[in-house]
């Protein structure tokens, strides 16, 4: 009876300290930051009511446009090209080539290192009078150019090669996993059915990974939506503040300028566009899942 | 047996005795963030001395140069009802932490040791809320500085400029001679650095306050205003190419490699010379940005003091008021970091002659009403108008399609948005 009664409560008593200190700690907060948004709080945190004004202000600001337009390009680029290099790269692996654990330990390397580290790298390797365009220089082509890191119009393409860099070895780690997991009988079935091997990838391989597909879509769209240290590492923001991301404009807002309410109000926006991304994902996979 | 009651007693009484010595002692916990190299032996030095007060020192000290970490941590100390006893908070934003009600007051310890007379009139004034003391300065920067390279100059055949035509006329030597004329680190408070400079040289001390500390949006909108900006887009195409995202001291070491000949910075840039063993006078000149000679753009350092709640601590906190304006501090202090001593009347026989020069024009500027705040420093406006201020400025200078007349207007709304609260 006891036992019974243990085993029953058991899930629920282990599963108990994580459950309250995820609710206090990410969804408390979550509404504290809320509640700061609509306050007037400026250096320190006042909890009044201040209804919209933080919000007004947000939007009247410049930088708020010049961020928002700068994630949609980065998130953009950056999830489809690592999605397409990821598979590109998984597609050629799964070749039964020699020496595969070598190459893909170097590809997935780059996940080893944390943004500050590429970031750092990528800075002076983009530097014009230090890195690429230095080296070109030196080894004789004197009129090549790649400034696009000091350049306001393309700094932010710098942040989606940086990152690129480092995340598409992951991708491509995920889609392997999920081509090693389709079943061999069906491409052997359509091999003797003549079909030739793009078609296989085409038809059969890459429509069978579908889940594979939207995990990498999520892990890379919060990746773009939060990148913080990528960009601080890399350009600062700058030049000027063209690089600028939510995430830096929060966080310059907040905690440098002494403007806590416009900080919170645009934490809010970054929370909003996460939903909007994970929202639909989940309401899918929880369907299909009843249906299954 | 009697020995073991003897040093029993004496124990006792060793006890006793240290117990008297610690009455008065009590524990200063100091924010800060000088955590490189000159910066971190001054703090060291104040370290000493109130150890030999008898104080304990408790060091709170986060990185990060522009003190954002330690002001992000400040912050979660107050709300928590913990504060330092001090933390280097400097300009308006103690106005700003006064607003607040978390400072206490010093008046007895200024009274007592006659910061009024120690102190110039906006010395004192930056360091009270509304009339009272709650912060003690530590130095003065003056930030319209140019430093030059002669050797650079003399390679490239160009004069010493005095005005800002001539600047320009060197300038074009300079960048005819292959080697870069005005080093710059491309970082919004670096941009704003150069700009404010530009600003007290064309249009005078004058239409500086009215537009940086009065915020007068007449001025802001000016034709003087369009002037400046045009300047400061001039200076920019003497400029090398990868200025974008240099920290300032890499762009000092341009001038110390011969690379560069001009860079416009407050004195600490001298830290980065001497450093490099180079000679003021002869190695590198400071002069004030052109037209700005008699001028004096100020950045003072201090230490804000909270409220505390225990008796000892508390007088341990005034004795690090009163330490940190003692002449032997202040000397010690600031010959680190290459700024002057805030007090008047001091002996600079110590001090090179860049730093000499600043303290006479520090004095006489405050006598002509020369004497101005930085804005690039944080010294002239709220941290929110001061953001403001530096996203105008840094998006002109890396804009190229934006025009002057536009930064204008730009900058006038961009204040008066920042201002509503």
């Amino acid at each position: 009876m006891v036992t019974k009664w243990l085993e029953r409560i058991m899930p629920r008593l282990v599963l108990a300290p994580t459950f309250v200190i995820a609710l206090v700690f990410i969804h408390g907060f979550i509404l504290l930051n809320a509640w700061l948004s609509f306050s007037s709080s400026n250096l320190m945190p006042k909890y009044d009511w201040a209804g919209f004004i933080q919000y007004e202000r947000l939007f009247a600001n410049e930088r708020t446009a010049v961020a928002a337009t700068n994630l949609f390009i980065f998130a953009t680029l950056f999830i489809l090209i690592c999605l397409f290099l990821g598979l590109l790269m998984a597609i050629l692996l799964d070749q039964r080539i020699r020496g595969e654990g070598v190459i893909r330990t170097i590809y997935l390397y780059p996940m080893a290192l944390s943004f500050i580290v590429t970031g750092t790298a990528w800075k002076w390797i983009l530097n014009p009078g230090l890195g690429f365009e230095k080296l070109m220089h030196d080894i004789g082509f004197e009129t090549f150019q790649f400034d696009w890191l000091v350049n306001s119009e393309m700094a932010i393409y710098t942040v989606v090669i940086a990152g690129v860099w480092q995340s598409s070895g992951f991708v491509m780690a995920l889609f392997l996993a999920g081509l090693r997991g389709i079943d061999e009988s069906i491409i052997k079935a359509a091999q003797i059915d003549g079909a030739s091997l793009p078609t296989i990838y085409r038809k059969i391989i890459i429509p069978g990974m579908r889940p594979v597909f939207f995990s990498a879509f999520i892990i890379l769209a919060h990746i773009a939506i939060k990148s913080f240290d990528l960009v601080m590492a890399l350009t600062g923001g700058g030049p000027g503040y063209s690089s600028d991301l939510p995430a830096t404009f929060m966080y310059t807002f907040a905690f440098t300028r002494g403007q806590i309410g416009i900080g919170a109000a645009s934490a809010m926006m970054m929370l909003m566009t996460v939903m909007a991304v994970i929202v639909p994902y989940l309401y899918s996979e929880l369907r299909s899942q009843r249906h299954a | 047996m009697l020995k073991k009651i003897l040093s029993k007693s004496i124990a006792i009484a060793l006890l006793a005795m240290s117990a008297s010595a610690v009455v008065h002692a009590g524990e200063v916990e100091v924010l800060h963030f000088w955590t490189s190299g000159g910066e971190a032996k001054s703090a060291a030095e104040l370290k000493k001395m109130l150890e030999a007060k008898g104080h304990t020192w408790k060091d709170f000290a986060v990185a990060g140069g522009g003190g954002e970490n330690a002001m992000t941590v400040l912050k979660s100390r107050v709300v928590s009802g913990n504060p330092p006893a001090a933390a280097q908070i400097k300009g308006p934003t103690i106005q700003e932490w006064g607003d607040e009600g978390v400072l206490t007051n010093l008046n007895s310890v200024a009274e007592s040791e006659k910061w009024n007379d120690l102190l110039p009139s906006v010395v004192a004034d930056a360091m009270k809320y509304k009339g009272n003391y709650v912060a003690a300065p530590v130095n003065v920067h003056r930030v319209n500085w140019m430093w030059l390279n002669p050797a650079v100059f003399k390679k490239a055949g160009a004069e010493i400029p005095k005005t800002w035509d001539e600047l320009f006329a060197a300038a074009d030597k300079i960048k005819a001679a292959g080697l870069t004329a005005i080093a710059h680190g491309g970082q919004p408070w670096q941009d704003s650095t150069t700009f404010e400079s530009i600003v007290l040289g064309t249009a005078g001390a004058d239409f500086y306050r009215k537009a940086f500390v009065d915020l007068d949006p007449a001025s802001l909108d000016s034709e003087a205003m369009v002037k400046a900006f045009d300047m400061l887009r001039k200076t920019k195409g003497y400029t090398d190419k990868d200025a974008p995202g240099r920290e300032w001291n890499m762009a000092t070491a341009m001038l110390i490699n011969d690379k560069a000949a001009i860079q416009f910075m407050g004195d600490w840039a001298k830290g980065e010379f001497t450093a490099a063993k180079k000679e003021a006078g002869k190695d590198f000149l400071c002069m004030p940005a052109p037209g700005t000679a008699g001028m004096f753009t100020f950045n003072i350092d201090s230490f804000a003091m909270f409220e505390l709640k225990d008796e000892k601590n508390k007088a341990a906190q005034v004795d690090l008021a009163k330490t940190i304006m003692e002449p032997g501090f202040q000397e010690v202090f600031n010959l680190n970091k290459g700024s002057i001593p805030a007090r008047l009347n001091m002996d600079m026989a110590k001090f090179d002659t860049c730093a000499k020069d600043s303290s006479a024009e520090f004095v006489k500027s405050a006598a002509d009403k020369t004497l101005v705040p930085s804005m690039a420093h944080g010294m002239a406006m709220f941290s929110a108008v001061q953001g403001a201020v530096y996203d105008t400025v840094t998006k002109f200078y890396n804009d190229d399609a934006m025009s002057s007349k536009d930064a204008a207007k730009a900058l006038a709304s961009a204040v008066k948005a920042a201002q509503t609260k």
